[in-house]
């Protein structure tokens, strides 16, 4: 009789601590998956090839110094852009610029030209309420000079409103040559 | 204490066997009390049909002599049981003691009162609201009902998500206790509002200081014991329904209870609510996403036999609640607009959805209590408890991470608990107690979001020691210790810039593991924490009735999960916030004093307090990272001793018709090693209810609440400079992003008005609720959301409560 006391007893002792520890395997880790780590603008003069012009990689929210591309700008040059949203934390690379056509009416990517840059951008793809996207845009670089240039990414935002209202999910500003 | 003033009844019938010849025989014995184990003076034990009575002696002997074998009936009587009788057949003498029960209604009082936290047994300083103010919050949570009281405040996110806050301090500084049951729902965090139904509380108490080592002795700032109906000893069935309407959020709650209990200890209790609410709204503007649904259940049953029982309760609380769509932001550029646009970035119109952000959180507890009262040694309690805590929260995402929490965490508790209250010495009302828990935290890795709070296993074992001692009728002290030992052992990753960044390579390499995987280190941060706790203090009551409480209280508190381990983005504030692996635990000193008393129509309560913090800890910015979406200020954990001070009055008056009562609250916190204020506390405010009641008209009633909260002067400057691009010319500036100042002082008016109506045992109430009737814009210091959006406006509700 005490022995099946006994017995049933350690045995809700066991239930009691073994139910709070069913996770031996080690935790798995988590890439963050929504987060854009890399913003890629790639410029194609005209009659001439793309290359990688502006680039800003973070891959750990900040913590370290980001990696930053910086090539300049011809003057008297008008360039056909689009912009790449990568996610470098997984593996294989994932393209959020997908997503953010995908969902058009709730993206709007913003250029910012600072008023002493000769620089003026114009959007080549819109959504279906024909309000601007941005991720395909003509940039025309005019006279030398030289200034910022700021990409900002705006999710969830009210588009009718001039500056979009929304989430900032991107903001990057280059310090452009125009040579 | 109140038991023993309750005498049990007996009944005794003995049998006497049927034989002629000897009518010499006696029957003796002893009456005692079943409850406390006492003597019965003063029992009357007759046999029927005959003239013979005796009473029982001052130690509950009696004697019957002269009796007749064969068959008896005695009948036992005393003032304060039910009449017993009982055949007996009597061959010899005979010796029989009788254990007697208490009367019905005595015990339904001690059942419903007794068990409670008595304000008058200790030296706490507390403050308690009962049923009918709570019903008044059915549609409401209850952090609200709780800021009716003195001293006690909240912590709001929007204007679902309510913390309260004790005396300028909250979170994991207050402990709440539901129906016995320690709540570990993830607590530590400031937008974690207490799962707990209001509905399914009866009374609430609220602690101020350490005092209630019973229940934990991390109590910094106070506990919250709530107290469900308990079921009377009687063969009823009590049944309660409430509805409430409410103009603002268009919807409302419905809350119904149910208690089946027989005299013979058996019972079984079961209550419901549901709320629905769509979009609240400001008095300029729709709140959108505001929305709120909740779903909770609770269910018992037990067996309650006086001097044993056993109970047996499950209880559910399922929320889904909306937050402020415009309180999502990504940068610091947002927050910066939306500090200075002065009305949300997003307002659609009225609906009932509810989207992203947003919380959805489940919360269930399981409890098996048993107690056993002990002859010459008082009673002894035994009880598990289970608790399961789901806590999901949805950010505002992309494509298919769209209907995936961001934040996804299992937080499992078990708790045995066994308690000893020994009675055994006379003016002694002793407690002891072990408690054991096992906790076991577990985030799920499918959000696609780095964890915030990583896996961890928490064990602790803590003892306690109480003791109450009447020196006299005018004097009483008290005083109690608790150990407590905690053992976390995590499981995390950090980034191993973030790791290096914070020197945790040279401090604790020992956590480090050869598992980096994706420049993440998972390391394995383990702690044990030693913590000790204490009170004492004395009741003094004056010759006027007026008492005079003094209290001084020790709390220890280890750091909580967020503490140590944060480390992400805080969507709303737009600020990371990092834990520290370094921090240990706070310990308080606080002494706290009441002094209460009536003069005529006139009744007065002053409650002030002193309370040292060292190792207060803070949260701070200490920083900034700038990622891709731009800069952010890092805020670190850190301590620093700190002391808070303050004093609660309430003071009520009352002429013919009229009562007026009035409560005020001040509080001064001060980070002493840095010389500032410490950040949130409550500002001065004070609260006046002004009511007239006619009792001839159906108990009609209205009363008129008004409540003045004025402008935090004492604030720490956590304002900071950032770099960001001016959107429109596209130049750098210098801004400050103002996050320190508070809003203005704001003043609001809510009416109450109500009558009873009655149809034989049913009572039908009808109230009228307006809040905020004035439709004043005001925003509150204390809402993390204030940087948003206004409170919200004017809200109409009508409520029925129907007794059955």
């Amino acid at each position: 009789m005490r022995t099946i006391k006994l017995l049933s007893l350690s045995l809700l002792a066991t239930l009691l601590f073994s139910a709070c520890s069913d996770d031996d395997e080690a935790p798995q880790v988590i890439n963050e998956e929504e987060e854009i780590t890399t913003l890629n603008v790639y410029l194609t003069p005209d009659n001439d090839t793309e290359s990688l012009t502006f680039s800003f990689t973070d891959l750990d929210g900040g913590v370290s110094e980001p990696t930053i591309v910086n090539n300049g700008l011809q003057a008297n040059t008008s360039y056909t852009g689009r912009i790449e949203f990568l996610n470098e934390n997984e593996s294989p690379v994932e393209n959020i610029t997908d997503e953010v056509i995908a969902e058009a009416e709730e993206h709007q990517v913003f250029f910012i030209t600072e008023t002493g840059l000769d620089v003026t951008i114009d959007y080549l793809d819109f959504d279906d309420n024909d309000d601007p996207l941005g991720v395909e845009f003509r940039l025309v670089a005019e006279s030398v000079s030289s200034g910022n240039l700021t990409f900002i990414l705006i999710h969830e935002g009210n588009k009718s409103t001039p500056e979009a209202d929304g989430e900032t999910d991107i903001e990057v500003t280059f310090d452009v040559t125009v040579e | 204490m109140f038991q023993k003033f309750i005498l049990l009844c007996l009944f005794l019938s003995v049998h006497l066997s049927v034989s002629a010849q000897n009518c010499n025989l006696t029957i003796s014995g002893q009456i005692i009390d079943k409850h406390d184990n006492s003597n019965l003076q003063g029992a009357v034990i007759a046999i029927n049909d005959s003239n013979t009575v005796v009473y029982s002696d001052e130690n509950g002997n009696y004697k019957l002599e002269n009796l007749c074998p064969g068959d008896l009936i005695l009948k036992v009587t005393h003032p304060y049981c039910e009449p017993q009788t009982k055949k007996v057949t009597l061959k010899g003498n005979s010796v029989i003691n009788f254990r007697l029960e208490h009367h019905l209604e005595e015990l339904n009082e001690v059942l419903l009162k007794g068990k409670l936290y008595d304000k008058n047994l200790n030296s706490s300083i507390s403050n308690q609201i009962k049923t009918e103010e709570l019903e008044n919050f059915s549609n409401a949570s209850l952090g609200d009902a709780l800021k009716t009281l003195s001293g006690v405040s909240s912590l709001n996110t929007g204007s679902s998500i309510v913390k309260p806050i004790i005396q300028g301090l909250h979170s994991s500084r207050v402990l709440i206790i539901n129906d016995n049951v320690r709540l570990h729902d993830q607590q530590w965090g400031e937008d974690h509002a207490p799962n707990v139904d209001i509905n399914s509380a009866a009374n609430v108490t609220v602690i101020k200081g350490a005092s209630a080592l019973k229940y934990g002795g991390d109590a910094v700032g106070g506990t919250i014991v709530i107290e469900p109906q308990k079921a009377p000893l009687k063969d009823t069935l009590m049944g309660k329904t409430i509805l409430t309407g409410a103009t603002n959020g268009r919807g409302g709650t419905l809350a119904t209870s149910l208690i089946k209990a027989n005299s013979n200890g058996f019972n079984y209790r079961i209550q419901g609510s549901l709320k629905r609410l769509g979009d609240l709204e400001s008095p300029n503007y729709q709140l959108t996403n505001t929305g709120q649904r909740e779903n909770n259940i609770s269910l018992g049953i037990g067996l309650n036999k006086i001097d044993y029982g056993i109970d047996f309760s499950y209880k559910l609380t399922n929320s889904e609640i909306g937050i402020l769509r415009a309180a999502h932001i990504g940068n610091i550029t947002d927050l910066e607009i939306s500090i200075n646009r002065q009305i949300p970035n997003f307002i659609d119109d009225f609906s009932y959805s509810i989207t992203s952000p947003k919380q959805e959180v489940t919360h269930q507890i399981f409890k098996l209590s048993t107690f056993k009262k002990l002859k010459g040694i008082g009673e002894v309690n035994l009880q598990y408890s289970f608790q399961n805590n789901d806590r999901q929260e949805f950010d505002v995402r992309r494509g298919e991470l769209r209907d995936k929490p961001a934040m996804d965490m299992n937080l499992k508790t078990h708790t045995l608990l066994a308690q000893l209250e020994w009675t055994a010495l006379e003016n002694f009302d002793s407690n002891f107690g072990v408690e054991l828990n096992a906790q076991t935290n577990l985030p799920n890795p499918d959000t696609g979001v780095r964890r915030l709070i990583p896996d961890y296993d928490m064990y602790s074992v803590g003892a306690f020691a109480t003791t109450e001692y009447d020196l006299s009728n005018k004097w009483k002290v008290d005083a109690g210790i608790r150990y407590d030992f905690s053992a976390i052992d995590a499981e995390k990753f950090y980034f191993e810039s973030r790791w290096e960044q914070l020197n945790y390579d040279e401090i604790f390499p020992q956590f480090e593991t050869n598992r980096i995987e994706n420049g993440q280190i998972f390391t394995t941060p383990n702690f044990d924490y030693h913590n000790v706790s204490g009170t004492i203090g004395a009741t003094h009551t004056f010759a006027n009735d007026w008492q005079l409480i003094t209290n001084l209280s020790s709390a220890s508190r280890a750091p909580n999960p967020s503490e140590l381990f944060s480390d992400g983005l805080h969507h709303s504030l737009a600020r990371i916030e990092l834990g520290e692996l370094q921090i240990d635990s706070e310990q308080s000193f606080k002494i706290g004093a009441e002094l209460q008393g009536t003069v005529d129509n006139f009744g007065f309560s002053l409650q002030p307090y002193y309370n040292h913090i060292n190792n207060f800890i803070i949260l701070e910015p200490s920083g900034a990272d700038t990622s891709i979406r731009g800069a952010f200020p890092v805020w670190q954990y850190r301590q620093s001793d700190s002391r808070l001070f303050g004093v609660d009055a309430s003071a009520s008056y009352t002429y013919r018709n009229f009562d007026l009562v009035s409560n005020l609250a001040y509080v001064n916190g001060q980070d002493l090693e840095q010389d500032l204020p410490l950040i949130n506390m409550p500002p001065f405010n004070i609260r006046n209810a002004l009511t007239y009641r006619k009792t001839e008209w159906n108990n009609f009633y209205i009363s008129f609440i008004s409540q003045l909260v004025t402008e935090q002067n004492r604030f720490s400057d956590n304002n900071f400079d950032v770099r960001i691009i001016n959107r429109t010319t596209g130049e750098f500036e210098e801004k400050e992003v103002d996050i320190s100042t508070p809003p203005e002082a704001y003043h609001l008016l809510d009416i109450r008005s109500g009558m009873q109506f009655e149809f034989g045992k049913k009572r039908l109430q009808i109230n009228l609720i307006v809040n905020n009737m004035l439709n004043a814009s005001y925003r509150s210091y204390l809402n993390a959301l204030r940087f948003y959006a206004d409170e919200v406006g004017t809200n109409v509700m009508l409520q029925l409560k129907l007794n059955y």
